[in-house]
């Protein structure tokens, strides 16, 4: 301490002790915020991942949904529909539709995986709602259970999407997609936003883990080998009484003839 | 009678046509072999069948245009089969038909009764048989026989019996009660109306109580199907309205038609579908049948909160559910 009591009152003090000062401020400053750093970073990104989104959206969407995504004759409001179902709708290629017809179908997406991300981002800053999910974060190898899975499948499911995951026909020209080959968080997202015809299933009402063990049923059904042979669509009496009645009944019929004609 | 008044003449046999193969040696070599190749065929058809079943591996598949990915081990199994099966009858049926003898003959017909002396014989010998068995002279065996028998026909009665006694009110009960709690099928946890979103769907069961067992029986008769709707969507009366809470409107999940579950709810057009007939029936308006071979409407069940906040049932239903029956009171 005799360091600091001989030179204290030097003409140089002052100023060192200064600059150690605010050297000191300036690093904790940094320091403190160094770890907000990336967020205030991510904070601006996203603001531009928005502004990316809202060009995107007058570009491709706002002809139906509204300048303001306020909805429009033809489209819905988008306003609280959250990014889950941005990220189901685009992600599936449903959205933009192709035409004006009863279904959004699946097909190639408009949109890539970024483009999406911000078109997400975008309705998901005009109100809250569901957020997007990747399928990382779909756990349902880990934490499903088919048998479970199969049980809330028969009972939730099974009447518009078929008891195999086949998909169905509703009214008037719509129809319950097949589930074979989607993507677990599309599957999931569907489920928490309820997409076209499709209602919603809480999370209260089928818990997060039971959503992941009906994306293990489903998953499994889509693994399932055909050990009887052909699967025939797997839809059951339709296809099967089709081949029956026509190939099986139109060889019987042939067989009948050839039978009773006489050999010349 | 003269031949004229005959109204049609006999027209006897049509005159017998040979065929080629009758006539022709060349086309009979060529028919016999037609004919070792069909059988062939069926016999390399049984060989595909045993070496399929012993010697194709069950997780192989093979690509079919059409059928797509197919199992070959069953596939082979089932060609096999059909080949070794259908060959053998193609192939009796084409040598029967091109070399087998094909002249019409003609076989009289003889009466069907029995020579005299063959049925004497018969009579006698019935005869002969009871006296030696002495039924005429041991009456205990043939009472006892004729009780045995009797008796024997009486399950037969038992049995038909069991197609009653007629259900009587017992299809009108369910076990939904005034301030039955609603539970998620599956999983049983009680719901609150926060719990589902404006477009949700619930399947629901009433609690069951301490000891209370739920047979299929009982789910075939309680299943519920919860909707939430926005509350100015609804089109209902004073009273159905009442039965509402807070947009969430329950129905029985039995179909008024033939009882499948009707359970295929189309967000969009709030229309409740039957998968089994497409009765449609709108939830705006207390599920009134919209299309379809439904009668009537689903019955609505009256639905309210407790103190906690769970969803429990108003009252029983006030109709029975699902399909007509005759002692049906509404």
């Amino acid at each position: 301490m005799k360091f600091i009591s001989k030179y204290r009152r030097h003409k140089f003090a002052t100023p060192l002790l200064l600059v150690i000062a605010l050297s000191a401020l300036g690093f904790t400053f940094s320091a403190a915020t160094a770890a907000p750093a990336s967020n205030s970073m991510s904070a601006s990104a996203k603001s531009t991942l928005v502004e990316e989104g809202q060009t995107i959206f007058l570009k491709g969407c706002s002809s139906c949904h509204g300048l303001n995504a306020e909805g429009g004759a033809v489209a819905p409001s988008l306003i609280g529909v959250g990014a889950a179902s941005v990220d189901f709708q685009v992600g599936t290629g449903r959205m933009p539709m192709q035409d004006m017809s009863q279904q959004a179908m699946r097909k190639k997406p408009v949109y890539n995986e970024e483009q999406t991300a911000a078109l997400a981002a975008y309705v998901a800053s005009l109100a809250p709602g569901p957020a997007s999910l990747k399928n990382e974060e779909i756990t349902w190898e880990r934490d499903g259970n088919t048998a479970d899975g199969g049980e809330l499948f028969r009972n939730n499911c099974a009447m518009c999407h078929n008891f195999a995951g086949q998909g169905g026909a509703l009214t008037q020209g719509k129809y319950a997609p097949t589930l074979m080959g989607v993507e677990p968080k599309h599957i999931y997202e569907a489920m928490i936003t309820g997409p076209q015809s499709m209602p919603v299933f809480s999370d209260k009402i089928i818990t997060p883990q039971e959503k992941l063990s009906i994306i293990k049923w489903i998953k499994a059904a889509e693994s399932e080998p055909n050990l009887g042979g052909a699967s025939l669509g797997r839809v059951g009496p339709v296809t099967e009484g089709l081949l029956i009645w026509v190939f099986g009944l139109g060889l019987l019929i042939g067989i009948a003839v050839w039978l009773t004609a006489k050999a010349r | 009678m003269s031949k004229e008044l005959e109204p049609l003449s006999d027209p006897g046999l049509p005159e017998h046509i040979h065929r080629r193969a009758d006539t022709d040696p060349i086309a009979a070599k060529r028919a016999e072999q037609q004919v070792a190749i069909l059988f062939s065929l069926s016999a390399l058809g049984t060989v595909l069948f045993i070496y399929s079943f012993f010697f194709v591996k069950e997780d192989v598949f093979i690509f079919l245009p059409i059928l797509g990915n197919t199992n070959a081990h069953q596939l082979g199994i089932g060609l096999g089969m059909a080949a070794g099966l259908f060959f053998i009858g193609i192939g009796a049926v084409h040598w029967a038909k091109t070399l087998m003898p094909d002249q019409e003959v003609i076989a009289q017909r003889h009466e069907f009764k029995s020579e005299p002396e063959d049925r004497d014989a018969f009579v006698k010998a019935a005869k002969e048989g009871a006296e030696v068995a002495g039924l005429g002279r041991r009456p205990l065996i043939k009472r006892t026989l004729i009780g045995a028998a009797a008796l024997a026909g009486l399950p037969a009665v038992f049995m038909l019996r069991d197609l009653g006694p007629l259900p009587g009110k017992e299809l009108e009960k369910t076990n939904w009660k005034s301030g039955t709690r609603l539970v998620t099928d599956p999983g049983d946890r009680p719901i609150k109306a926060s719990d589902l979103e404006v477009g949700a769907v619930a399947q629901v069961l009433p609690e069951l109580l301490p000891g209370q067992k739920r047979t299929l029986e009982d789910i075939g008769k309680d299943a519920v199907l919860l909707i939430r709707l926005r509350p100015a969507e609804f089109q209902l009366d004073e009273e159905r309205l009442s039965w509402t809470h807070e947009g969430i409107i329950a129905f029985s999940k039995i179909c008024s038609h033939m009882g499948c579950a009707v359970a295929l709810y189309e967000q969009t057009t709030k229309h409740l579908l039957c998968p089994c007939h497409q009765s449609t029936f709108d939830v705006t308006r207390a599920a009134k049948v919209i299309f379809g071979p439904a009668a009537r409407p689903l019955p609505q069940l009256a639905i309210t909160v407790d103190a906690e906040g769970n969803l429990i049932a108003k009252q029983p239903f006030t109709e029975a559910v699902g399909p007509s029956f005759w002692e049906r009171s509404s």
